[in-house]
């Protein structure tokens, strides 16, 4: 079945059964094995990946579903000598251990900055028509489909916070 | 995951005339379908794709209430203005449920369908006549820790775990679906889901090829709007119990109650019995402890889940304290 996806700005073109998650058309179609495989089954977040602006889990959508769907990767954040501000965020914090989640936590991390950015609520919103907040409370509920077992949560929230507050301040500034 | 014939729906039309056919399924976000066909739960040799169906949006209805399109996702239903305003309960019950990423694929056609987390229907290597009519359900006996304590039966005891039906449930919501001979019909939420009785292959009202257009709410109730889930961590998992409440207090007394439980049966579980006699009573202890016997008098434990029942009496004790003091002030 040919699907047409846009990867980090490039069109590619694949061939590939039905039953190829969007994970698998990434990693063994594409090459691009930034996006890591976990569970595989929605439960852990290391295989997240932005679409259509949106964070999703590329374990649980078929690559199929996705034609035409613009798709970013870790790889598509930033590159080494141009790392994006939350890959950087993530060195400076020391944010991970053996590193296995941690293309699928900057992903959910990048995309989720934009939600609090839009005024989604959370689970731990005391007011569910306030400004959402940047907390610690708020980036560990809303982070918590990423899970870590080398358990460097302290610092996966510290570097969302670096790349939170810093976007706070330059739009102050505008 | 064995193979299957993928169909891009390019109408409803068109999708419940493929619906029809057998051995195949509808697939929106995917989260809970791909999941099951990869543990060959599921094995459908169709699948036909409704996300490109013009089914989304969130609008208002002449009489006041909300028109939700069964493919709006979880995270913009969660995030729409008018139900953070209006419909508290919803979006608390949304939030309440899976991740972010996932909420951000799940629909709310898609999420009214998931299946049970039941760990003997998840394992097929186990007796289970929701996923094998007739071979027995090895759940009762075994590990029952999130099994039903209502509306059981000797063949299967497993519970529904959405959280966003438990709040259409109090909101009285109907299920709009067209059905392949092209006609609309609305399903109140009180008949959509069923309890398993001797079909617990059945789990809905929904026909073969019936495809979810919309969920409707009705106009919005004043009140406190509360929704409270129990779990084994703070975030990212299912409900042991949730409490959805809509409660009205007027004078130090209960005006208007409506109040539906999750993680608790084979549907959202409401009882009439329970609110009528919470109307007109003053809010206070007595009263919580009144409704919350009322409630549990039926209730029935499995051995592994017996916790449920407590568990239950103090989450709804907690959420009428909590309605009641904020409208006490
Ligand atoms: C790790 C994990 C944790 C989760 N935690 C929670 C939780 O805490 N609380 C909770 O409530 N849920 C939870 N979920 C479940 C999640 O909410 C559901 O998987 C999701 O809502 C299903 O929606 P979907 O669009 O992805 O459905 P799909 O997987 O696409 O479909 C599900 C079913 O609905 C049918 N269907 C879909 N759309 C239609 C339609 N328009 N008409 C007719 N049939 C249709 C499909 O045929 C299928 O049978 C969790 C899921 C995962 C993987
Ligand atoms: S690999 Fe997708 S969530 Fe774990
Ligand atoms: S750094 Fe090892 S799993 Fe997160």
């Amino acid at each position: 079945m040919k699907t047409r996806l846009s990867i980090n700005g490039e069109t590619h073109e694949i061939d590939a059964d039905a039953r190829t998650t969007l994970l698998d058309a990434l990693r063994h179609h594409i090459g691009l094995t930034g996006t890591k495989k976990g569970c595989d089954h929605g439960q852990c977040g290391a295989c997240t990946v932005i679409v259509d602006g949106r964070r999703v889990n590329s374990c649980l959508t078929l690559a199929c579903m996705q034609d035409g769907a613009q798709i970013t990767t870790v790889e598509g954040l930033g590159a080494p000598g141009a790392l994006s501000p939350m890959q950087a965020a993530f060195l400076a914090q020391d944010g991970f251990q053996c590193g296995y989640c941690t293309p699928g936590q900057i992903c959910s991390a990048t995309a989720m900055l934009e939600e609090i950015r839009a005024g989604w609520p959370s689970h731990v919103s005391a007011d569910l028509e306030a400004p959402a907040r940047l907390s610690v409370e708020e980036i560990s509920e809303r982070m918590s489909g990423n899970l870590c077992r080398c358990a460097c949560y302290p610092n996966i929230v510290e570097a969302i916070t670096q790349v939170g507050e810093a976007e706070t301040v330059a739009e102050a500034a505008e | 995951m064995i193979p299957f014939d993928y169909i891009r729906a390019e109408s409803s039309a068109a999708a419940a005339t493929e619906g029809c056919r057998p051995e195949t399924q509808f697939i929106a976000g995917g989260t809970n379908l791909l999941d099951l066909m990869k543990l060959q739960i599921v094995t459908p040799a169709r699948l036909v794709d409704v996300t490109r169906l013009d089914l989304g949006g969130v609008e208002e209805t002449a009489d006041g209430g909300l028109r939700i399109g069964a493919l709006v996702r979880n995270s913009d239903l969660a995030a729409d203005p008018r139900v953070r305003r209006d419909y508290a309960v919803l979006s608390r019950a949304l939030l309440a449920g899976a991740s972010g990423q996932l909420r951000n694929m799940a629909t709310t056609g898609g999420n009214l369908l998931q299946r049970t987390r039941c760990p003997y229907f998840y394992d097929t290597a186990q007796a289970c006549n929701k996923r094998q009519p007739g071979t027995g359900c090895a759940a009762i006996g075994g590990v029952t820790r999130n099994h039903a304590i209502f509306g059981a039966s000797e063949h299967c005891i497993a519970t529904h775990p959405s959280d966003m039906a438990v709040a259409l449930r109090a909101l009285d919501a109907a299920v709009e679906v067209e059905t392949p001979d092209g006609a609309r019909r609305l399903i109140p939420m009180a008949e959509f889901h069923c309890l398993p009785g001797d079909t617990p292959q059945i789990e809905t009202a929904l026909a073969p090829g019936d495809l979810i257009t919309a969920v409707l709410l009705p106009p919005p109730l004043r009140g406190s709007h509360i929704y409270r889930k129990v779990r084994d961590r703070a975030s990212y998992a299912f409900a042991l119990v949730s409490v959805a409440a809509v409660v009205r207090i007027e004078a130090g007394s209960f005006a208007e109650v409506a109040l539906a439980f999750g993680g608790v049966a084979h549907k959202p579980w409401r009882d009439a019995a329970v609110e009528a006699a919470l109307v007109g009573r003053p809010a206070d202890r007595a009263g919580f402890d009144a409704a919350a016997d009322l409630l549990l008098a039926e209730a029935r434990g499995q051995g592994g889940n017996e916790f449920k029942i407590p568990l239950l009496r103090r989450t709804l004790v907690a959420v009428l304290t909590e309605a009641a003091k904020g409208q006490m002030q």
